[in-house]
């Protein structure tokens, strides 16, 4: 998240490095059904992003001894590639940040999927950071939602996520990677659909109680067009099939 | 799975009993929904870091060791000294806490504690460059001893308590003169964390551990004295009124908690 501040001007007559308004998101392209061998799968393009999401199961829990006699347990594993940012190679394997994002991911779907009705199994949700360009941790929750949409995993509501933050001084949605490294805050948040409530919440930098109540309003708006984007997905796979990703 | 039968079950009627009570708008221990238990700090308690501090919340205790290390600064941050924070959830603390490394809750409640720190600003790292290549390294270890449940803002405080306590080292031919010091660090601000649950329709402060076993939704929220500079959703879903509703609360107990420590 942020850290520097505002060495980059990251606000030039009223309009932001990449030519967005205040409250424009990136391009978003969301693809269906990419990995045939899983039981549903997900690619989002966001911006710089680049995301696969795949989901196997219910499916017998491993360890066994872990399995649940009540509900499904959900699993999530978020990873960045070595070769997904800018900077020099990576480790790969997890790190303390990722092990924080599957853990909030996980606490996302937790509360949308009907585990009730798999007792004794495990639902994996795998999320691979390709190419990572700032708010990878909410494309890759739109990404996970479509993906087990497609597994026919039962959910009480479909989820959308979108950060928001502060460019300079301006309340920008969306940010990409340079608007988060370098401007003095970040807040993402996952809302689901049907009933507005609020899946993930996290933040840094310093707002007021005002800036946040705008920025909750702010990302609203932004996610019904990104359910949007997802339901369109969904639609082109069932009704044209599978196409090729065009990576 | 013995475990989680007994989770489930215990959580369940635990939860039934809780309602009950909540309903008639006191808790088990007696606390008002938006009242801390008892909180008391210790500073300087382990002579050989350069800054500590225990806090009590209730029962719960958290302890916090501030040491200086000469180090690399980052790549992209030559002039900048570092601050690393890492939690341990001691095995002996709670029957739920195993050996091993550091799981996904230790990691989180590092990260957000770190978050608080780093957001509210209340440390100036430039102040620890020494040398090209040489800066201070300030590592924050934090050591939950005992968790009678909300070790999160246990944690925060005591670090920040430990900020306050901390004694900047005495620097010669880049190196550290151990147990000679300069003047205190003097952090600038006060940043401090409020954690709420939702039990039933309740909104309560300061989660017993009999209230975070039944908990519905979890919610950290940092604050300075004029700023939000944290937040961290746990288990759970709210409404949009719920999180404004929570910042508020949590401005008010950070004062509270921000007088104490001046104290």
């Amino acid at each position: 998240m942020s850290d520097s501040k505002g060495k980059v001007e990251l606000i030039v007559n009223g309009k932001r490095m990449d030519g967005r308004s205040a409250d424009d998101l990136r391009d978003v392209k969301i693809q269906v059904g990419i990995i045939n061998e899983a039981d549903g799968s997900a690619y989002v393009e966001w911006g710089g992003n680049k995301i696969v999401c795949g989901i196997y199961g219910p499916r017998e829990c491993i360890p066994r001894h872990g399995a649940s006699p009540y509900h499904a347990l959900i699993k999530c594993r978020y990873m960045m590639s070595p070769f997904s940012s800018l900077e020099e190679h990576s480790r790969s394997g997890p790190s303390r940040r990722s092990n924080e994002l599957s853990k909030v991911i996980r606490e996302v779907f937790e509360n949308l999927i009907i585990a009730e009705k798999f007792p004794n199994t495990q639902i994996d949700i795998f999320i691979d950071v390709l190419q990572a360009d700032g708010g990878t941790r909410t494309a890759s929750i739109t990404a996970a939602a479509v993906a087990l949409a497609n597994a026919g995993i039962p959910m009480k509501d479909m989820v959308s996520a979108v950060a928001v933050g502060k460019a300079g001084d301006m309340l920008a949605l969306d940010l990409n990677k340079l608007e988060d490294n370098f401007g003095k805050s970040d807040m993402p948040l996952a809302i689901s659909n049907r009933d507005k409530k609020i899946l993930l919440v996290q933040m840094d930098g310093l707002l007021t109680k005002e800036e946040v109540m705008e920025m909750v309003d702010m990302v609203e708006k932004g996610c019904e067009k990104v359910h949007h984007i997802q339901t369109e997905a969904l639609k082109r796979f069932y009704q044209d099939g599978n196409e090729k990703v065009k990576w | 799975m013995g475990e989680e039968v007994k989770d489930v079950i215990m959580s369940h009627i635990r939860r039934d009993i809780m309602n009950g009570t909540l309903s008639t708008g006191i808790r088990f221990d007696g606390r008002k929904f938006d009242e801390y238990r008892p909180i008391e700090i210790q500073r300087s308690v382990i002579k050989t870091a350069e800054g500590s501090a225990v806090a009590r919340i209730g029962e719960t205790q958290v302890l916090v060791a501030a040491k200086f290390d000469v180090v690399k600064p980052f790549a992209d941050r030559p002039k900048e000294g570092v601050m690393i924070t890492n939690a341990e959830l001691l095995p002996m603390a709670s029957p739920g806490f195993e050996p091993g490394p550091p799981d996904e809750n230790s990691i989180e409640m590092a990260r957000v504690v770190d978050r608080a720190l780093r957001s509210a600003e209340c440390v100036d790292v430039s102040s620890f460059f020494i040398d090209d290549d040489k800066v201070l390294g300030l590592y924050l270890d934090i050591y939950v001893l005992n968790h009678a449940g909300n070790y999160t803002d246990a944690a925060t405080l005591a670090a920040i308590a430990t900020l306050m306590d901390t004694q900047m080292p005495k620097i010669e031919n880049g190196k550290i003169v151990r147990g000679e010091f300069t003047g205190p660090l003097n952090p600038t601000s006060l940043p401090v964390t409020t954690t709420m649950v939702k039990v039933g329709e309740n909104w309560l402060v300061d989660p017993s551990r009999d209230e975070e076993r039944v908990l519905e939704t979890a919610l950290t929220i940092g604050t300075t004295e004029e700023h939000v500079c944290a937040m961290q959703k746990g288990r759970g879903s709210l409404s949009k009124e719920e999180l404004f509703d929570a910042m508020e609360i949590a401005f008010k107990r950070g004062d509270d908690i921000r007088k104490l420590l001046k104290e």
